[in-house]
């Protein structure tokens, strides 16, 4: 018997299918019935079926330190995550809500600045940010909006609560993933699809499409859309090259792009064509050699000036960033209180402020309990978990955050929810996290589901793809 | 279409036109070896004057042995066209250019690679050569069948046609070449070059045929036994057959004139077409026809460097 479910260790942390021995919760019933009909063999055949899929859909990833190897397979756990669609309706308005707020936010930091002179938010935590672009200040953008695609990373705490642990809003990854795993899933599980309504994701290309194109100068129809990648060598080329093609869009690189009387054109076999959106993927730095970093090749010389007259749009807008920093992530809250005269519906992960007197004394006293982040980083790169630390390691975040206490955060140590995920001695729990895609422009757009990241190894908090993480597919289901 | 796509697209063509046609003629020199008297002098490094790359050959290699050449020409990747090469090269040109090409053709360069991959050391011995190299020229077949039924016929497609035709029209003229090469009673022939006995010349043209899967083509054709100067008008002038010379040249032409600004090109290669046409191939097989031949490639090179002033030196 390939499930074991008796045996399924469960401590005290959220299982999002198992909930008490070899019982499963109420949206992952029929999934557990389905699983323990197939036999070891049928498992077997489902993994080489998924195996063969992602090997000739070539769906890979890049890890750079990875040397040689620019094309990774996709790692997927063939067991979908499934989440009941009532709990998830609440956290969609929480996103929309949450995105709202942020976008509000940016908006002001660059134009009015009413939440810092109402003394909300200090206005050196934004000015001191790495993320805040003084280039940005007085331009005003269709629908006011500046972070227009958002990956929202949520986890489960122990109580199966929503949390949220960060917003992506520069240039956020993984929603191809997203729609390759279903893909991948629908090959390898079809029978699993006919015992559930399983909300489809087929409609994201689109969705991100209208808002693009939404957002066009002069409200064009059918403007010229493009995503601007930084080429093959960048860890997510694929999901560029892939959102292109779904989208129907060129797929630019910084060399592809010329800049002649303060517009945008693109290098054809016809000749120069005008560009109306850009999608781009690449870091604010690197935009724009006359503006940014000048050694840029990335980027083309002259788009800022194209971008502040109006002439072209840019998405996510230069500047967004600003919001993404984990320090502003602390204030989401109190923003969203601030704009919308609402209460959060989904919490923040309780968060101390390095850079606070008294929060900054818990924290350099108890790390050896709490995860600290720096506040600019994506990737999983540069944390400390403190629980699972050395002492060396303590020490040396100690001096980093006596040194530059503005650059971190700490929050207490969340044990992730976790999912069943077949390992070579069967099914056991792995920590998992939810990244789902929110788009806004006039109108707001969340994916049912996300995608699920699952920490591979045994007791591991760490599921970003490119330290060695996996994924699941995420249902969002009627029960 | 952005400048960079469509270059990658010609090659990602061309690329493939290689490997597949790198795997026909490797397939049947095999096969002529075994109709062949033993002793003749026909040798294995027929194969690597037909890709033109004995320089090269040279460098890497000490003897023109069966193992060494059927490595240099499959698995070597030190030799950029060699199979593995070339459909290396053309999933990486399809990876970057993703966005346009329909999904399934992907995934059918990305497989074919894969599969030549895991096979390749069978395609090196004698015995599983023939069942791998015929799995790359089904895997490309399949893959020009794949964009031909789901490709829009838009620019992007034409100029991976145009690769595809160029590539073939060139390896179209290095087979009559050797044919040709094989037949030249000229004294200035060394011992190192192969030199087939009159006897067998049938056999030769045959085989050239076959690998150009134009036996049966040319057979309800030219209802003749096969003989070397009607082989070679066919596949030089032949309108309807997909792998004569003259038909790759009309592809291509036509393909030119749909794109923008490609006019001169295409009369550039109406030129070529003429002087086809004109040519007194029904004469003999000697060293005017191999000079033919040889003014011909250089032709098709100018075209190469045309289309690349053109589209892709923006």
């Amino acid at each position: 018997m390939q499930f074991n479910w008796d045996k399924y260790p469960l401590e005290n942390i959220f299982d999002e299918t198992i909930s008490s021995p070899s019982n499963a919760r109420a949206p992952s019933r029929k999934l557990l019935k389905n699983l323990n009909r197939l036999s070891e063999s049928d498992v077997k055949e489902r993994l080489e079926a998924s195996d063969t899929a992602i090997k000739t859909m070539g769906i890979s990833f890049t890890v750079y330190s990875d040397s040689g190897n620019i094309d990774r397979q996709w790692p997927l756990d063939i067991i979908p995550r499934i989440i009941s669609n009532k709990e998830w309706q609440r956290v969609d308005l929480g996103l929309v809500q949450r995105l709202t707020a942020l976008n509000l936010f940016i908006n002001d930091v660059y134009n009015d600045k009413k939440i810092f002179k109402d003394k909300v938010i200090p206005l050196e935590l934004v000015l001191g940010s790495p993320g805040y672009r003084k280039e940005c200040e007085g331009v005003s953008l269709p629908f006011n909006t500046w972070a227009h695609i958002c990956g929202t990373d949520l986890i489960r705490d122990a109580k199966g609560k929503f949390l949220v642990l960060e917003d992506n809003l520069r240039i956020p990854s993984g929603v191809s993933y997203m729609l390759e795993n279903r893909r991948v899933t629908k090959r390898v599980l079809p029978e699993l699809f006919e015992s559930y309504d399983v909300q489809h994701l087929r409609d994201y290309p689109n969705q991100l499409l209208d808002t693009l194109s939404s957002i066009a100068p002069m409200k064009k129809k059918n403007p010229e859309v493009v995503v601007l990648t930084p080429g093959i060598f960048n860890s997510a080329y694929f999901e560029h090259s892939y959102l292109a093609q779904q989208m129907g869009a060129e797929l630019v690189e910084g060399s592809d792009l010329v800049i002649d009387k303060d517009k945008v054109y693109m290098k054809t076999v016809a000749g120069l064509r005008k560009v109306d959106v850009i999608y781009r993927r690449v870091d604010d730095l690197y935009l724009d050699p006359e503006v940014f970093n000048e050694d840029s090749l990335l980027g083309v010389k002259g788009l800022m000036r194209a971008w502040r007259k109006g002439n072209v749009s840019i998405a996510n807008a230069p500047g967004a960033g600003v919001a993404d920093d984990k320090v502003i992530y602390t204030y989401v809250p109190k923003m969203i209180k601030y704009y919308l005269d609402e209460d959060p519906i989904l919490d923040n992960v309780e968060s101390y402020l390095c850079s606070e007197r008294q929060q900054y004394n818990y924290v350099i006293n108890n790390l050896h309990n709490l995860v600290v982040k720096p506040a600019n980083e994506s990737g999983g790169y540069g944390m400390l978990i403190g629980p699972q630390a050395s002492k060396s390691e303590i020490n040396k975040f100690k001096k980093l955050i006596k040194k530059n206490g503005r650059n971190y955060i700490a929050q207490p140590l969340i044990s992730l929810s976790t999912c069943p995920v077949i390992t070579s001695s069967g099914a056991k729990p792995r920590h998992i996290d939810l990244r789902p895609f929110i788009l806004q422009s006039n109108n707001s757009y969340v994916t049912p589901g996300g995608l699920t990241r699952v920490a591979m190894k045994k007791g591991s908090y760490v599921v970003n793809s490119s330290q060695g993480g996996g994924s699941k597919d995420t249902w969002v289901v009627d029960t | 279409m952005l400048s960079r796509v469509a270059h990658r697209l010609y090659w990602l063509a061309r690329y493939i036109e290689r490997a597949e046609n790198t795997s026909r003629i490797i397939n049947v020199n095999s096969n002529l070896l075994f109709d062949l008297p033993t002793g003749s002098r026909v040798s294995w490094k027929t194969l690597i004057d037909i890709t033109g790359s004995e320089e090269l050959y040279k460098q890497l290699y000490s003897t023109f042995d069966e193992r060494s050449i059927m490595k240099y020409l499959i698995s070597d990747s030190r030799n950029p066209s060699s199979i593995i090469c070339c459909l290396q090269m053309a999933r990486e040109n399809a990876r970057t250019t993703r966005e346009i090409l329909p999904a399934e053709c992907w995934e059918k360069i990305n497989e074919t690679y894969h599969i030549a991959i895991e096979d390749i050391a069978g395609g090196i011995g004698r015995k599983n050569r023939y069942e791998s190299l015929q799995k790359i020229i089904y895997g490309c077949q399949l893959l020009v069948g794949l964009l031909s039924g789901t490709m829009s016929n838009n620019a992007a497609y034409d100029f991976m046609r145009i690769g595809r035709n160029l590539e073939r029209a060139d390896m179209g003229t290095r087979l009559i070449d050797m044919g040709c090469m094989n037949f030249l009673t000229d004294s200035s022939l060394t011992d190192d070059e192969s030199h087939i006995p009159d006897l067998y010349q049938p056999i030769l043209w045959m085989n050239i045929l076959i690998s150009l899967s134009a036996f049966q083509m040319y057979r309800q054709h030219v209802r003749e036994r096969v003989n070397g100067i009607d082989v070679v008008n066919y596949l030089l002038k032949d309108n309807d057959f997909p792998r004569a010379v003259m038909h790759c040249l009309n592809q291509i032409q036509e393909c030119l004139e749909k794109l923008p600004d490609g006019i001169h090109i295409a009369m550039e290669v109406e030129k070529i077409k003429r002087s086809i046409t004109r040519a007194k191939t029904k004469v003999n097989i000697d060293k005017k026809l191999h000079e033919f031949i040889d003014d011909l490639q250089i032709r098709f090179i100018k075209i190469d460097d045309n289309i690349n002033a053109q589209w892709f030196l923006v």
